[in-house]
């Protein structure tokens, strides 16, 4: 059998040749491999650099050494077990991609979600985006040489982990939220337990900002580099904070709000230069906004149901399959076949910490879904690290690989 | 309370559609409206067209590509299935193009010169289900290992490919792996 027959696909030397430039074969610029296990690479990516001494000619991202065909898992699962999967694409921002992928489900099957799921949803994606930005904040300031800051910020996020684990038994791959509600409600001592954090977190915010923000050699290393325009981000499908540090105002939540985002008040801090610099502070004031939200959603936190009472969706109470013949069918059917969902296609997306998630969902009307893809943020803005790494230095490369907060995890998925 | 699939700007997008439809008589093959979504499915070969139209019209204004996904429809022909999710910021509106290519081999223009993000969006719908993007500046496999066999998302192919090397057979699955021998 020849190659082509298998399917693979040949590459020819030309075709390769075109990725750098031709004074790398002439021996004019060296060619470097910086990764996959390079620490300030964030987990495994691979970037082929061109260098003429400490420039760099041109940077050629090479991802897929975390790619563990996620979507065609999700394939020949029912659509509830496709959610532990969802936890693993984004591993900082679990509870941002279970929130994408449910809405999905729940706008193909149509099912309305209670108002108290609503909240306590918004609440705990607000949380995520704060531990998200702490360990972006974290690692990116460990990048360029300000240890301690790493060091603080896992401590900080350490407690909010503590309200994900409270919440569903899992510091990190939460899978708490469920087409039409959520897994259970809210435990004992949720909302003492945020209070505590809404206390303590405002001051450290502040602390670590001036840890840095202070610092000259932050300044210098992050100031006017990695410059990308507001309208490359925009070609190149740039989203989320590294969009809006080029003064882009584009944040889903204030945009076409979801869930109930349209119930609280808060603001879309903007950049101006779109460099490594901007999108530094817009995280920061992120996570303050975020703050906001959780104060504001816990106060206004309403009773009633966490899950809907479609049957066709939700499971019954455990309560009622002792007497109930019709909840003990439903609850047979969910956890043997799964719920079938009409024949069509949705198109769903939340602001992650990172940018736009979004789950396309296809249908055929089985149990299973016919395709499932995820639109992951990280990916498409890492195919603009070329376009911001234009003729800087090798050590400024690490602060903008790091300024586009990535996680490989979600980009190969 | 929940208005998830109840879309307020509906009339909006299907003034777009009407304009489509005088703009491009014979391209649309059709416009289906599902949960408040709408996918206009155009032919392959006014799509660049039609992209380059609803990118700079101010009407459409869709600045902005969201995504590029592929589906594989099998057994059903025409098989392969291409999404483009398009966002309108100035807008807020989304509407998905579609295109529905005949098998094994699927063709379909690139979009790369409307909007240069389609670049890695194609690359994964070329490696994962062997859609040709043609005049795409760089297609290359993007997450899977450039001697990989197959499209692993196509339906038909197999979910084991070969054999897992161990010592004991290392040299036995070796012979039957695909890249050259020295």
């Amino acid at each position: 059998m020849s190659l082509t027959e298998y399917g693979v696909t040949e590459v020819t030397l030309d075709q390769l040749r075109s990725l750098v430039s031709d004074r790398a074969f002439t021996g004019d610029t060296m060619l470097l491999n910086m990764g996959p296990q390079h620490p300030s690479t964030h987990g495994v990516l691979r970037l082929l650099l061109e260098l003429d001494g400490e420039n760099v000619v041109s940077c050629v991202p090479d991802i897929g050494f975390l790619h563990t065909g996620i979507e065609k898992t999700c394939e020949d699962k029912t659509y509830v077990k496709v959610i532990p999967l969802t936890d693993r694409m984004d591993y900082l921002a679990p509870l941002s991609n279970n929130l994408g992928y449910v809405m999905a489900v729940e706008k193909l099957m149509g099912t309305d979600v209670p108002i108290r799921a609503q909240y306590i949803r918004v609440l705990l994606c607000e949380l995520t985006r704060i531990t998200s930005h702490l360990v972006w904040l974290a690692t990116h300031a460990l990048d360029i040489g300000a240890m301690s800051v790493f060091l603080y910020c896992f401590r900080e996020r350490e407690t909010i982990m503590d309200i994900f684990e409270m919440v569903s038994g899992q510091r990190m791959m939460a899978s708490y939220f469920r087409p039409g509600g959520l897994w259970r409600d809210l435990p004992p001592g949720f909302e003492e337990t945020v209070r505590q954090v809404l206390k303590v977190m405002p001051g450290r915010i502040d602390e670590y900002e001036a840890l840095l923000d202070k610092n000259p050699i932050w300044l210098e290393r992050t100031k006017n580099i990695g410059l990308i325009s507001a309208q490359d981000a925009l070609a190149w499908g740039v989203s989320g904070p590294s969009l809006r540090g080029s003064g882009v105002e584009w944040d889903i939540r204030k945009a076409m709000p979801y869930s109930c985002y349209d119930q609280f008040d808060f603001d879309v801090p903007l950049g101006h230069n779109g460099d490594v610099y901007d999108r530094f502070l817009c995280r920061i004031r992120e996570m303050r906004e975020s703050l906001r939200i959780v104060k504001q959603a816990l106060d206004k936190l309403p009773g009633g149901p966490f899950m809907t009472s479609d049957r066709k969706v939700a499971p019954p109470p455990k309560e009622e399959l002792a007497y109930s013949m019709e909840a003990l069918i439903h609850h047979f059917k969910l956890w043997t076949e799964g719920f079938k969902a009409p024949e069509g296609e949705v198109y769903s997306s939340v602001e992650s910490p990172r940018g736009e998630f979004s789950c396309y969902l296809n249908s055929d009307g089985s149990p299973k879904p016919r395709r499932v893809h995820f639109r992951a943020p990280s990916f498409a803005n890492l195919s603009a690290l070329p376009i911001m790494s234009k003729n800087v230095f090798v050590a400024d490369l690490v602060a903008i690989a790091g300024s586009i907060d990535i996680v490989l995890g979600d980009v190969d998925r | 309370m929940q208005r998830l699939y109840r879309n307020n700007g509906m009339a909006e997008l299907a003034q777009i559609v009407e304009k489509l439809k005088v703009k491009f008589p014979t391209a649309i093959e059709n416009v289906r409206e599902f949960r408040g979504e709408v996918t206009v499915q155009v032919g392959p070969d006014a799509l660049v067209e039609m992209a380059m139209y609803l990118r700079d019209d101010p009407d459409c204004d869709f600045n902005f590509l969201s995504d590029v996904s592929g589906v594989d429809y099998y057994p059903e022909e025409p098989r392969f299935g291409v999404n483009y999710h398009l966002l309108s910021m100035k807008h807020k509106q989304r509407l998905r193009l579609k295109v529905r290519l005949k098998g094994p081999n699927p063709r379909v223009p690139t979009v790369t010169s409307v909007w240069p993000g389609a670049n890695w969006f194609e690359r994964e719908t070329f490696d994962l289900f062997g859609v040709t993007f043609i005049g795409h500046p760089d297609l290359r496999r993007l997450l899977l290992p450039m001697d990989f066999r197959g499209h692993p998302l196509r339906r038909d192919n197999p979910t084991v490919q070969e054999e897992v090397q161990f010592t004991h057979n290392f040299d036995e699955v070796d012979r039957t792996k695909p890249y050259a021998k020295s």
